[in-house]
């Protein structure tokens, strides 16, 4: 069963699933750099993001808040970066539900990195929103 | 002699590999240390359970609240307390009527918790940093629904493992959990490869059960005991009438893989560390956040925050627990069952409610069910086993993530004729299972 779950989890990985909002990137199999970011971001969104945020980006009741459709993720580039950046410390209300665990820092992430799970993350579980480029993790990073 | 050993490396390769497997699979079967038994869904069971042979579950009550835990009276009422009030109620009144379902007599207590018990005329409840008690008649029925007495204030109250489960013993005492506001007392809560906190100060107000009396007022730590120490968060927790002690499940800690990934693999991080049940005595220590419990190892781990590195063994000073389930599992309900309706091998054992793990990925998630182990004078005589199964209404490898459970099971109740009622806090729905040929 472990071994089915793990094939079915490289078979999505290496597909890679639908790309929407920036699949225009992929012509004739070449793909854009945006495609490349999302496909790094998803690999790197498993690793470092989806225990807690969970695989369809849902999040956990009470727990851990959804990255669907929400403000801190459709909204401005500059706050989630700093999520990351910094972690997330205060308690999380959405559509009625509080979400209360720490998010730590993931500043060991590189720019690109940060960049690439951004990128993913505004671009899956029903998000679209504009990708986000090395050069404004940087920004921030600098800048604290 | 070089050539004899290369051609047979492969086969021999081979042949090991599949010992290796099959002892791994024997291994791990024995060490969980879980009876399986044949469950299957009653004959005209509404519910979606799956229960042993002669046991059936109805439907009481879907009160569309994040019902926690809950009591029932020799009456038939039955108190239930929401995580979060719904209209300014946090403790919802129902009455069992003769077709078997509960309607809704009333409702008070404007708080959210999940700590409830009756006991000696009261009803206690709890918010996350306070505990009040209702004066109940001989109907057990509150009497004052408006003016609880406040006994214990003033709590810690972190952001996570903030409920107030409590319990009472036959001397006026209450046990009253405090979690852990951190998950492994690091000193950035989460982050990878953060230390350990030099020995873990929050265990000064947190992370264990305090002793209170339980009819004074607004008593706080001054004039309580730290009854039991390093338990990271408790929130099933029973007296066990047959020894007179108290037993608690541990909420054991989260992501080892995602925090010491250079020690633990994603699959091991998914069944470590056990959810332990203590027998717990005054003064005791059960180790967090230094060890956790490696139920395959039969060991206490010395914890990766404070040196360890998922081999290193802690043998002294600490309890060991009596029971060691599957990490993750999330035991929210514990109850020792002293009815007469179900067969003789039930009484004084334990069922304990999972709410179900969170933290398992990419694993699929586990618990979700009610467990059982038998006991005799206060120690397991049996393996654990899955009682009740099936409150996600999903197969086991089909559920990545706690958001498809249609639900989860958080407290337990016995009723006056020894059903085992079981509450649900996603969709609160209040579940009475009952034995019968």
């Amino acid at each position: 069963m472990g071994t089915f779950v793990i094939f079915i989890f490289a078979f999505e990985f290496f597909t890679a699933g639908r790309l929407p909002g920036i699949t225009q990137g992929a012509i004739n199999g070449v793909l854009s750099d945006s495609t490349e970011s999302f496909v790094r971001g998803k690999a790197l969104y498993k690793s470092h993001c989806m225990s807690c945020h969970q695989f369809d980006g849902g999040g956990v009741d009470n727990l851990n808040p959804p990255l669907i459709q929400t403000p801190y993720v459709l909204g401005s580039k500059t706050g989630l970066i700093n999520i990351v950046l910094k972690g997330f410390k205060e308690r999380v209300d959405i559509d009625g539900n509080s979400y209360s665990n720490n998010m730590p820092p993931l500043n060991y992430l590189t720019d690109q990195q940060i960049a690439d799970v951004l990128t993913y993350v505004r671009n899956d579980f029903s998000n679209k929103a504009a990708l986000i480029k090395a050069s404004d993790v940087k920004r921030l990073r600098g800048g604290r | 002699m070089k050539s004899y050993n290369l051609r047979s490396l492969p086969v021999v390769r081979a042949v090991l590999l599949f010992c290796l497997f099959f002892s791994l699979c024997f291994a791990s079967m024995k060490l969980m240390a879980q009876t399986e038994l044949k469950l299957r869904q009653a004959p005209g069971d509404t519910t979606q359970l799956r229960l042993p042979e002669h046991f059936s579950a109805i439907v009481i009550a879907d009160l569309k609240a994040k019902a926690r835990h809950l009591v029932v009276t020799e009456q038939g009422l039955i108190y239930v307390k929401l995580a979060k009030p719904v209209n300014g109620e946090g403790i919802i009144v129902l009455k069992l009527g003769k077709d078997g379902a509960a309607g809704k007599i009333g409702g008070f207590g404007n708080y959210g918790g999940t700590g409830i018990y009756l006991k000696n005329g009261y009803l206690y409840a709890s918010s996350n940093s306070e505990v009040f008690r209702y004066k109940l008649n001989e109907e057990n029925e509150v009497i004052n629904p408006e003016q609880p007495e406040r006994i214990i204030t003033g709590l810690i109250k972190g952001r996570q493992h903030e409920t107030k489960s409590l319990v009472l013993d036959n001397n006026g005492n209450i046990y009253v959990n405090i979690g852990s506001p951190l998950n492994s007392c690091q000193q950035n809560d989460r982050q990878r490869g953060s230390m350990g906190i030099p020995g873990c100060p929050l265990l000064d107000s947190a992370g264990g059960i305090w002793q209170f009396r339980a009819d004074k007022p607004d008593q706080s730590y001054g004039q309580g005991v730290r009854y039991a120490t390093g338990l990271r968060n408790v929130v099933g927790l029973d007296w066990n009438q047959e020894n007179n002690t108290l037993y608690v499940m541990q909420h054991g800690r989260d992501q080892l893989h995602d925090i010491f990934p250079q020690y633990y693999d994603e699959k091991t991080s998914s069944l470590l560390p056990a959810e332990c049940m203590y027998m717990v005595h005054k003064g005791d220590d059960a180790g967090f956040p230094f060890i956790y419990y490696d139920q395959f190892k039969k060991a206490k781990m010395l914890a990766p925050e404070y040196g360890g590195d998922g081999k290193k063994q802690v043998h002294d000073k600490y309890i060991d627990p009596v029971v060691a389930f599957p990490g993750h599992m999330a035991p929210n309900g514990l109850l020792f069952y002293t009815g007469n309706m179900f067969p003789d091998r039930y009484k004084n054992g334990a069922f304990i409610a999972f709410h179900g793990s969170w933290n398992r990925s990419p694993e699929p998630q586990g618990g979700y069910m009610v467990a059982f182990v038998p006991f005799k004078n206060g120690r397991p005589s049996g393996d654990w086993e899955v009682f009740a199964d099936n409150f996600s209404e999903l197969s086991g490898s089909d559920l990545m993530s706690p958001r498809q459970a249609k639900y989860r099971p958080c407290g337990l109740a016995l009723g006056p004729d020894g059903a085992l009622y079981v509450t649900d806090d996603v969709k609160g729905r209040i579940f009475k299972i009952v034995y019968g040929k």
